[in-house]
């Protein structure tokens, strides 16, 4: 099986600090990946990288054999909602619409059946009664839908979702993961910053289980074994250590 | 009242000078509506400030020079804006702390310049405008200016909203947006040039962030935002320079004064967002419970 995405030997910093340090897998087409690990583990910086979003200090990062540049257009990411202003005048049906952009082109408007589409894509997150609101007056969880149908709208290959899981209600969630499951049969690869373990190995097939290095890479149920997860997560749990709980070993 | 408004039709017919203030007024409002919107949406507002007041030393300079003030703005402006993103991102100097040290340095540079002019009548004229000076050669400055910016904003609509809405999204499917940003800065320095006769570089910053957020609290789409920002341009330049005329009055004081009034309104009545809408709500719902 053709792998969608490779990535050799990554080295990123982050305002000065070296943060993600030799990272190394790669990601056949067609599975929902998470990645999982601490807080300051690196898993947006990451993944940020990975689109180019932030520079890499070296490294290798391949789309279908080929150089990240080509896959651009074919590549959808969902931000954390921290990043986005949500008292911008935009409506959800607009912010739909801006999956459809890059495959536009400059100096191209949005056409009918461009729009026509973006209902659609509303319509599968189950967010088509909302498309005339401001995005601010949407729950979170109705948000992260929105921006999940904006990524849909993009008609993409790869999609690259970061916390989308964070402060938002259970069916939210569950409409997002089914969804996700769905574009994975159609073939798509879908990469997901995550930190919730609980609900790991029920969400995805692979894991890359990070603490600025790479710790484990592999099927879900392999990176859960507590031996695995506690070498991640060990500094966490250091405040045991003085009364005598060891839980490197 | 109504005799003024007479008077100020038949001047109006009268004077060709008056003709000129009133279509560059009308022409500077609609441009800084417009490119306001983009400035407060991108939270650059103090950069607009900045940029604004850092167009002094070049025109300065264009003026001793003889040559038109449009060169030597645009080059401190968007030097002044190179200045602070270099000095904000390579130390801990915070991007708001970057701008009141280059911008006030800049201002600076620029009167002394002027000092040496020994004519505080240009210092005075630059600083706060004097819209009926307006010459024919800044009328068409004004206009060129207004073309480019509206050509602009109508060809690059699409990017500049993702690009400003979404910053991450556009530079992950290929926007170039630093060279956006640099864009919006030199078409702010033209902005304050075009701006400089009617309103002064001081009061800029007036007309491109109030009629925009004017329009802000009355809307929730990007492209009725930009109409109504360019509409309340319009109306407070046609109004404060009336009002500069009847009372003899600075026509830049007048105008920031006639849209400050418009936000005013907005700011307390508009349907969505005014502040005694709002009050009279949660009024009745407390009223309803006590019942």
């Amino acid at each position: 099986m053709e792998h969608a995405l490779e990535i050799e030997r990554l080295f990123v910093s982050y305002l000065g600090n070296q943060v993600v340090k030799d990272i190394t897998f790669s990601v056949k087409k067609g599975s929902l990946v998470g990645i999982i690990g601490p807080n300051g583990a690196g898993k947006s910086t990451l993944m940020k990288a990975t689109l180019n979003l932030i520079s890499k200090d070296k490294g290798d990062i391949k789309i279908f054999g080929e150089p990240l540049k080509k896959w651009k257009k074919n590549i959808a990411y969902v931000p954390q909602r921290s990043d986005i202003d949500w008292d911008f005048p935009i409506t959800v049906i607009d912010v739909v619409l801006l999956g459809t952009y890059p495959k536009l082109g400059l100096f191209k408007r949005p056409t009918k059946s461009d729009r026509e589409w973006a209902q659609e894509c509303l319509k599968t997150v189950g967010m088509e009664n909302f498309s005339g609101r401001q995005i601010g007056e949407l729950s979170g969880g109705q948000q992260q839908r929105v921006f999940l149908a904006r990524a849909l709208a993009q008609k993409a290959e790869l999609f690259f979702l970061d916390e989308p899981f964070v402060g938002i209600d259970v069916a939210s969630e569950e409409t997002i993961i089914n969804i996700l499951r769905d574009l994975k049969k159609e073939g798509k690869t879908i990469l997901v910053v995550h930190h919730d373990l609980s609900k790991a190995e029920s969400y995805f097939d692979h894991l890359l289980l990070l603490n600025q290095h790479m710790i484990h890479y592999g099927a879900s149920e392999e990176v859960l074994q507590p031996e695995v997860i506690t070498k991640a997560y060990a500094n966490q749990f250091s405040f045991l250590q003085p009364k005598g709980v060891n839980v490197t070993s | 009242m109504k005799m003024n408004m007479i008077d100020f039709f038949e001047a109006l017919f009268q004077y060709e000078f008056l003709q000129k203030a009133l279509f560059t007024s009308v022409m500077v409002g609609v441009i800084c509506g417009i490119v306001g919107c983009f400035i407060i949406l991108r939270g650059m507002s103090l950069m607009g400030d900045a940029i604004s007041h850092a167009v002094l030393p070049g025109v300065a300079i264009s003026y001793m020079l003889g040559i038109s003030f449009f060169f030597g703005a645009v080059i401190t402006g968007v030097l002044t804006a190179i200045g602070i993103g270099y000095v904000s991102q390579n130390s801990r100097i915070k991007h708001d702390m970057a701008i009141g040290i280059m911008f006030t340095s800049m201002f600076a540079v620029g009167i002394v310049i002027i000092t040496f002019m020994k004519s505080s009548a240009d210092l005075y004229h630059i600083l706060f405008g004097n819209v009926l000076a307006v010459r024919m050669s800044d009328m068409w400055i004004t206009v060129g200016i207004g073309v480019l910016v509206i050509g602009l904003v109508t060809l690059f609509y699409k990017e500049l909203l993702v690009s400003t809405f979404d910053p991450t999204m556009a530079e992950s499917y290929g926007l170039p947006n630093k060279w956006i940003h640099y864009a919006l800065m030199v078409v702010l320095t033209m902005v304050t040039v075009a701006s400089l006769q009617t309103v002064g570089i001081v009061l800029v910053v007036a007309m491109l962030i109030t009629p925009a957020a004017t329009a802000y609290l009355l809307t929730n789409r990007l492209s009725v935002m930009i109409y109504f920002a360019a509409l309340f341009g319009i109306i407070a330049s046609v109004f404060g320079l009336y009002f500069s005329f009847i009372y003899n009055l600075a026509s830049g004081a007048t105008i920031v004064l006639v849209s400050a009034f418009m936000f005013a309104m907005a700011f307390f009545f508009s349907p969505s967002q005014g502040l005694v809408w709002k009050a009279l709500k949660a009024r009745r719902n407390r009223a309803e419970l006590m019942r």
